[in-house]
């Protein structure tokens, strides 16, 4: 740059960054409306699809548009039980949002706390603690995953449960690499010379200087952690019938695709599918954004 | 070299037998399985037979003790459902599932270092911006979903591959191969690109980066100062170096393309052995599930040792004995 350097905070050249990619600000659009719908769902839907008063098993099974008995137009189907597919999917965005948030928070709440123990210590503590790490992430997630829940059982505090212990190593370890490099420079040191509780300096200090990249890999897994509650349920071992997310809608559908009743399985995967391309558009752009070398 | 490999497997060793011992205490915590194997209308003494008759009346720590001499003798216990060893019923199905990933590893390779080259070569042509376009498709489209889109697609709209099974196969060398019929090919196709597509994105994005970094590099510049053919440039020099890291995620990923295999088993009924873990987990054959996990991860055991090994041998900087320590 060539003009003299105006004061400018971080968020408006966070903005300014992030909105170079007109990719990312569609991702980040069509993000907002799947958020948007997931919260107002009970407002929005045309009809609630866990009251089986509303539901006519006359009207099951029909086709997207379809002329039902009843006069109501039903613009996505309805499946095997005659429920609006378009109520079914923004419940079970819902559902599927919701799931995939609350174990990215909990899984970032300890990676984040077992990884900078680990770093700012050293010693035994962090060779435990990434001897664990190692051998959890040499398995693939959904093995682990699949394991835990066929353990557990059914329910979203399970499925919440086996997300959180697949997904806690790869915060523990990103933490740990970048609160590794900061505990080197001197503002630690500093604060340590100042006599600071080692509580304030690990997380007032050290803490706030990790983020950047930890940012990043929430943002993908929360992604991740929505495609994988999605296969478990679809394999029939995440939710319970009781608790649609897409995932199950998908699962539900699956036996009438043969017989050309595609549209119970197939809206439902467009919903999953724009929710983790935002997500992953979003991430993409971030990872660009909040990375140090790339910083012009 | 020895030594290395002995103490690599003494340690997996011993998270093999920990985690045989995790596993067993949550598949003991699971349901009873004897409600679902006796006829529901048996009496009382005739669900204490079969009980007895399955060892699960035992106090669980001689159960896991029976299980640990069994297991140094090969014998992973009896599955419930069927009768047999488990580790037959898993050795019976293992094939399918390796022809199954190996096809689909086969796939994504060819394809994805091409691509990824292309794209990595020219980043901000129409084609290059395609590629990596078609690779975020392919990293945010659920496996299982795809699955049921080709399904939707190609068996029932278009009618031309079917959807489930392995079709016909020929034995070679006494194991049961699909690819080499062409009914086999048939049902091969579907699952296969099914199970290749995340692998095929990843590949792209990893040869693409690679290529970028490497065309700014000064042997790059030195060997086109040299006057050499774009080709030879590309073809030797580019290919050579960036091929190390994309061995090792090879490598690492065989391992989880048997595990995705669960699932595009369970879609196109493939009968491997993922398919058998969801049926088993469904039935509650303890034997099964435990066997079944004890051979996969004995497997990556052995993937991931080889990797290793093939990556030193590729990049002479690396030395093995600290790889362990650094991984």
């Amino acid at each position: 740059m060539t003009e003299p350097a105006r004061v400018e905070g971080p968020w408006v050249r966070f903005w300014r960054d992030f909105s170079e990619s007109r990719l990312a600000l569609v991702g980040l659009a069509l993000l907002a409306l799947v958020v948007a719908i997931a919260i107002l769902a009970p407002v929005i839907s045309p009809q609630n699809p866990y009251d089986l008063a509303q539901l006519d098993v006359m009207d099951s099974k029909l086709a997207p548009g379809e002329a039902s008995g009843t006069g109501k137009t039903y613009w996505l189907g309805t499946d095997d039980q005659g429920r609006d597919m378009l109520s079914g999917i923004f419940y079970g965005l819902r559902i599927s949002l919701g799931v995939g948030v609350a174990s990215t928070i909990f899984a970032l709440a300890i990676g984040l706390v077992l990884g900078l123990v680990a770093a700012y210590f050293g010693g035994w503590v962090d060779t435990l603690v990434m001897r664990i790490v190692d051998i959890q992430l040499s398995f693939p997630a959904i093995l682990i995953a699949l394991v835990l829940l066929a353990v557990l059982g059914q329910g979203v505090d399970k499925i919440v449960v086996a997300l959180v212990t697949v997904q806690w190593a790869y915060y523990a370890r990103t933490v740990r690499s970048s609160a590794l490099v900061e505990r080197q420079k001197e503002y630690i040191e500093a604060a340590r010379v100042l006599a600071l509780g080692q509580a304030r300096v690990v997380f007032r200090h050290l803490l706030p200087n990790c983020l950047p990249p930890l940012i990043v890999v929430a943002t993908v897994q929360v992604a991740h952690a929505i495609a994988l509650e999605a296969t478990l349920s679809f394999l029939g071992l995440g939710l319970p019938i009781t608790e649609p997310s897409l995932g199950l809608l998908i699962s539900n559908g699956f036996q009438y695709l043969l017989s050309g009743k595609y549209w119970i399985s197939f809206y439902p995967g467009i919903a999953l599918l724009v929710t983790i391309m935002a997500i992953n558009l979003v991430a993409d752009q971030l990872r660009d954004v909040l990375n140090p070398r790339l910083r012009k | 070299m020895l030594a290395y490999a002995i103490r690599r497997f003494g340690q997996s060793f011993i998270v093999l037998v920990f985690m045989s011992f995790l596993v067993f205490v949550g598949v003991y915590a699971i349901g009873n399985p004897v409600e679902l194997l006796v006829n529901p209308q048996a009496d009382e003494a005739e669900r204490i037979r079969a009980t007895a008759a399955l060892g699960l009346d035992k106090p669980f720590l001689e159960q896991y003790w029976g299980f640990l001499v069994g297991a140094a003798k090969g014998d992973l216990g009896k599955s419930f459902v069927f009768n047999v060893p488990a580790l037959t019923l898993i050795l019976e199905k293992l094939p399918a599932t390796i022809e199954l990933a190996f096809v689909a590893m086969v796939l994504a390779i060819s394809l994805g270092i091409p691509l990824g080259l292309v794209a990595g070569l020219k980043p901000d042509s129409f084609v290059g911006r395609g590629i990596m376009a078609g690779s975020i498709m392919g990293f945010s489209l659920p496996t299982f979903w795809v699955g049921l889109v080709l399904i939707m697609i190609f068996s029932v709209h278009l009618g031309w591959l079917p959807s489930n099974g392995r079709g016909e196969t020929v034995l070679v060398a006494g194991i049961p191969v699909s690819f080499l019929t062409m009914d086999g090919i048939a049902h091969l196709a579907m699952p296969a690109t099914n199970l290749a597509l995340f692998k095929l994105s990843l590949l792209i994005r990893l040869t693409r980066a690679g290529t970028r970094e490497a065309m700014l590099q000064d042997y790059v510049k030195f060997a086109r100062a040299k006057g050499l053919p774009q080709r030879r440039v590309i073809g030797v020099h580019v290919l050579k170096n960036i091929l190390i890291p994309i061995v090792t995620v090879i490598g690492l990923e065989l391992g989880s393309v048997i595990a995705f295999a669960i699932v595009t088993e369970s879609i196109f009924a493939w009968p491997g052995t993922g398919k058998l873990l969801i049926d088993s987990i469904n039935q509650l054959d303890r034997p099964v599930i435990v066997a079944y996990l004890l051979v996969i991860v004995s497997l990556f055991v052995v993937i991931n040792f080889v990797v290793d090994v093939l990556y030193s041998l590729l990049d002479p900087r690396v030395r093995l004995g600290g790889a362990a320590a650094a991984h």
